[in-house]
């Protein structure tokens, strides 16, 4: 064996990259796995194509996922990776522009074929010419490689043991990275324990991979990133639709309500309906409904019930959704509406993430019709999101919708698991008796400006709501043009008073003395918050506020938007957070917008911060 | 599990005034939906459901005003989505008797999706479907159900639009109880609404109920006096199907499958045919709803089929029981731990 050296670093980024059927996602997510559970912090970006199984080789088939890990906070999923694993020629060649100078590019010469290579568009091998000679480049028969580790396992078609190059791929970064194994050998017996001979195969392919960064003269060095120094306590690695399913468990749990959750199949939110279908011993009943409008309707219907209601949905589904906000909001009706945003319009990019629903979910109804917004900041965070919703839509009785978007929905990090203990009472109380002389009306009030709910088989509390105007107390049908302009003004009131039940904004301005606030919102947050320590880092004084309420925003937002001489507003839409800021506050607020259905990059929003400071 | 449609194991001693609410009933003077308000609420006593266990769940139309004139829970709704809230509610609470009260329009227009979707999940819900073959509150145009060549708002010309058979559409989308009935008939009507509420997964009646204003007396042929004996065939159990003043029409069913109108007496009596509502098989029944292409000819009324099939809130309800049984109630914080996890000291 080859005495290899061991070096220390504090940060990599490594991006697995192959064909849609090449397994990159699970690839990345075990790595991820060995890497939470060896303590490092990370971030991970999957990024894969619209199309289920795209032609092989082909350039828009790539498959990718990006990890970001270090020995400190960790805060995106990297701006360029260190080292790219390319499982063919298109993979390649779409993700070298994210490699950083001098990477180290790790590829499987097997699949560099000349059909791969006329697939990706190559017109010569650039494992052979010159054209990258400005990284680091390890040719490995991977195919290959992996075919011989699973020679001898019996039962095992070379179909079967070729897919287990993953595999190798995932045992030789293992090793470069000093990964713990033993986590994803369990893993690997564990899902493969039905077919044998497949296990024995992946397990080849893994220890082969391993074996071979080992043994092989090709790496001259080892790397190691040690644990990093998070707060103590048990973690695990959560995503964010998987958070937003286990919240919405833990508020009905906090609610002492039954969750109902109806929801429609849509990219990328459906994982949320596919989590809570499982989880029926917590009471949860799941609805596939028949279309969006339906599951939306199928929620308002199950809140009216006494039910905690949820739906979930993306853009598509969201504008076909607002048909029963309105609904739930004249009704005043509690009701959690996730939209996970995508790149739009219309059908857009489905896979690819963007903050472009800001302005349907503040504005999207006909009508008067505010409803408050809440935005996730991380994967994590989504968990207290749906927590937070549907304290706002019991106690407010309103719908409540909580942006989060593509990259939350998919990306992992670690997660300082919460006590169940520690979570809010968010329970309410139900109308039980007559409320107006021996009469139940609806629509009185308490002092958050809520009005009573009676669910039915209550009895003699029989009362009857609609999407006719309601009168004020009595909640009949009512066409008395002032006690519309009435109605109106309460609905708005009532969501404009929850500012008075939510934190202030903070601020993040350790000079006290910057003259540029960076302010956002939702998934942005880890981008925005890296950009400005770089920026500190350079000796330069920036400061950093980030919304989690969106309507209504936090009482002090205009104070301290107005503190500032300059505020930047990073998003990745066409600017709309900016414009609301702009409307609102009368601040002179600049728009920094990307839209390319990918994250922002730390360094894209340093970069406009420097030329502002 | 739970009990029936929301039913009290003892009987109260509830009146048709226990299901009126305060508010004043607002159709047009001389609507047909004055009379099934009515019958509605003459059964609703009779079913032992006590008013706090009924909800009516209506869209968008005139007949959609109906639960403000009913003293239970109510929903006056979205135009087309009464079945998706009433889904929704009978999913989350099989313990109550939901009613979905909607109009040829709302049921099959703009919520036609939902109306066969709820049908083939044949949720607990009784659906009430008002035909007058019009809109009426938009004040006149075409409906799907309208007759060919009608002359409305917005067919000037003539309509070109080939009406739905609710019926038929009820019984291809598996409907398991599909009944057509009179709003001016009221004894046939409230039988049919007490079968109906007795059925549990999804009941739907087409009512036939006239719209004075914008269709006056598309349903002559089946109601009037001169006429009603010759046209309305009355479907019942077990008995041949006859109509007529002195029975002498009758149903019988050719060769390949299909039904025809015959002299009673030109056929032996075997050979008419018995009707049968919880035949499992559909065809007779669907073949019965193509007997006529409106109500302008000798019409199937009554019940075409009443069949068992497993109803979507119980099985939701008996999933959710097993897991319970299986794995005990859901522990969030062990749920929390599940999959990989680690300590940071
Ligand atoms: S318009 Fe027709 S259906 Fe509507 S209330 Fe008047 S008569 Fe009845």
């Amino acid at each position: 064996m080859t005495q290899k050296t061991v070096q220390e670093v504090h940060r990599v980024v490594i991006r697995f990259a192959g064909d849609s059927g090449d397994g990159m996602q699970l690839t990345g997510d075990r790595f991820s796995t060995a890497t939470a559970v060896f303590g490092n912090d990370l971030s991970t970006l999957p990024d894969f194509p619209a199309e289920i199984r795209a032609p092989a080789g082909s350039l828009f088939g790539v498959s990718g996922f990006q990890i970001h890990f270090s020995d400190e906070d960790i805060l995106t999923p990297g701006d360029r990776a260190n080292v790219l694993v390319a499982m063919n020629p298109a993979a390649l060649k779409t993700s070298l522009v994210d490699l950083a100078p001098a990477g180290v590019i790790i590829a499987n010469s097997d699949a560099f074929t000349e059909k791969n290579l006329e697939r990706a568009g190559y017109s010569s091998n650039p494992l052979k010419d010159d054209s990258l000679s400005g990284y680091q480049v390890y040719e490995i028969p991977m195919t290959a490689m992996t075919l011989e580790a699973a020679a001898s396992v019996e039962g095992l078609t070379k179909k079967e043991a070729e897919r287990g190059k993953n595999m190798f791929a995932l045992g030789l970064v293992s090793w470069m990275y000093s990964r713990p194994t033993d986590v994803t050998e369990r893993w690997i017996q564990k899902k493969f324990g039905g077919k044998p001979a497949v296990m024995a195969g992946n397990l080849a392919a893994f220890r082969a991979g391993h074996a071979f960064g080992e043994t092989a003269g090709l790496f001259a060095a080892q790397y190691v990133v040690k644990p990093a120094s998070n707060a103590p306590g048990r973690y695990r690695n959560v995503t964010g639709n998987a958070a937003t399913a286990w919240g919405l468990v833990a508020a009905s749990g906090q609610a002492g309500l039954p969750l109902f959750f109806a929801s429609y199949p849509i990219t990328p939110a459906s994982d949320i309906l596919h989590e809570l279908s499982r989880l029926k011993n917590f009471g949860v009943r799941t609805f596939q409904a028949e279309d969006e409008i339906a599951a939306a309707g199928a929620a308002v219907g199950g809140a009216f019930g006494g039910h905690l209601s949820a739906t979930a949905t993306s853009g598509p589904g969201m504008d076909l959704k607002e048909e029963a906000l309105g609904l739930a909001a004249i009704l005043e009706l509690p009701l959690v509406v996730v939209d996970v945003q995508r790149a739009g319009p219309s059908t857009g990019l489905p896979t690819k993430t963007e903050q472009g629903d800001l302005m349907i979910a503040m504005y999207g109804r006909h009508g008067e019709a505010p409803v408050p917004v809440i935005a996730p900041r991380s994967p994590a965070d989504c968990f207290g999101a749906a927590i937070e919703a549907s304290r706002i839509a019991l106690k407010y009785r309103t719908p409540v919708i909580v942006l989060s978007d593509g990259f939350l929905a998919n990306s992992a990090e670690p997660w300082l698991i919460p006590d169940p203990a520690s979570l809010p009472d968010i329970s309410i109380a139900f109308a039980t008796e007559p409320n107006h002389d021996g009469e139940f009306w609806p629509y009185l009030r308490d002092e958050n400006l809520a009005r009573p709910l009676a669910v039915p088989g209550t009895r003699g509390l029989q009362h009857r709501i609609g999407g006719l105007e309601r009168a004020d107390g009595r909640g009949n049908v009512s066409h008395d043009p002032a006690n519309h302009e009435r109605m109106i003004r309460m609905r708005a009131a009532k969501v404009a008073k929850i500012a008075d039940d939510i934190p202030p904004l903070e601020v993040d301005d350790p000079s006290q003395s910057a003259e540029i606030l960076v302010i956002g919102w939702g998934s942005s947050w880890g981008a925005i918050r890296e950009a400005c320590r770089r920026v500190r880092d350079a000796g330069k004084k920036v400061a950093r506020a980030h919304l989690f309420y969106l309507n209504p925003f936090p009482r002090n937002t205009g104070e301290v938007l107005r503190r500032y001489q300059r505020v930047l507003v990073p998003e990745m839409n066409n600017g709309q957070l900016v414009k609301l800021i702009r409307a609102e506050f009368l601040v002179d607020a600049k728009s920094f917008a990307k839209a390319q259905g990918l994250p922002f990059r730390a360094g894209d929003i340093e970069t406009e911060i420097l030329k502002r400071v | 599990m739970v009990e029936g449609n929301g039913a009290v194991g003892t009987q109260a001693a509830l009146t048709k005034k226990d299901f009126e609410s305060d508010q004043e009933v607002r159709w047009c003077p001389g609507c047909g939906d004055y009379a099934i308000l009515s019958a509605v609420q003459s059964v609703m006593p009779t079913l032992g459901i006590e008013p706090h266990k009924v909800v009516v769940v209506s869209g968008i139309g005139c007949s959609s005003r109906f639960p403000y004139y009913m003293n239970t829970y109510g929903m006056h709704s979205i135009h087309g989505r009464a079945a998706t809230i009433a889904t929704g509610l009978a999913t989350a609470r099989p313990d109550l008797s939901v009613w979905v009260v909607t109009g040829d329009g709302d049921a099959l227009a703009i919520g036609g999706n939902h109306l066969i979707h709820t049908l083939r999940r044949n949720v607990n819900l009784t659906i009430l479907m008002f035909n007058n073959q019009i809109y009426g509150l938009t004040k006149g145009q075409l409906s799907p159900t309208s007759e060919r060549g009608k002359v409305t708002k917005s067919t000037p010309f003539g309509s070109v639009d080939q009406p739905f058979n609710p019926i038929a559409l009820a019984l291809g989308a598996e409907g398991t109880f599909v009944a057509r009935a009179l709003a001016v008939d009221r004894p046939h009507l409230t039988g049919v609404l007490s079968r109906a509420a007795a059925h549990r997964g999804t009941s739907f009646i087409e009512v036939y109920q006239n719209c004075n204003i914008f269709n006056d007396g598309a349903f002559d042929m089946l109601t009037d006096k001169a006429h009603k004996v010759q046209n309305q065939i009355r479907l019942e159990h077990g008995k041949p199907i006859r109509f007529g003043e002195r029975d002498e029409r009758a149903v019988v069913q050719l060769r390949d499958g299909s039904l025809k109108i015959v002299e009673a007496g030109s056929v032996a009596e075997g050979e008419i045919l018995v009707h049968d509502e919880h035949r499992g098989e559909p065809s007779l029944a669907f073949a019965l709803a193509h007997l006529s292409t409106g109500p302008t000819m000798p019409t199937p009324i009554g019940i075409f089929r009443d069949v068992e099939r497993p109803v979507y809130g119980d099985d939701v309800e008996r999933q959710l029981v097993a897991a319970q049984a299986k794995l005990g109630a859901g522990d969030l914080g062990k749920l929390l731990m599940s999959g990989d996890t680690w300590e940071v000291k």
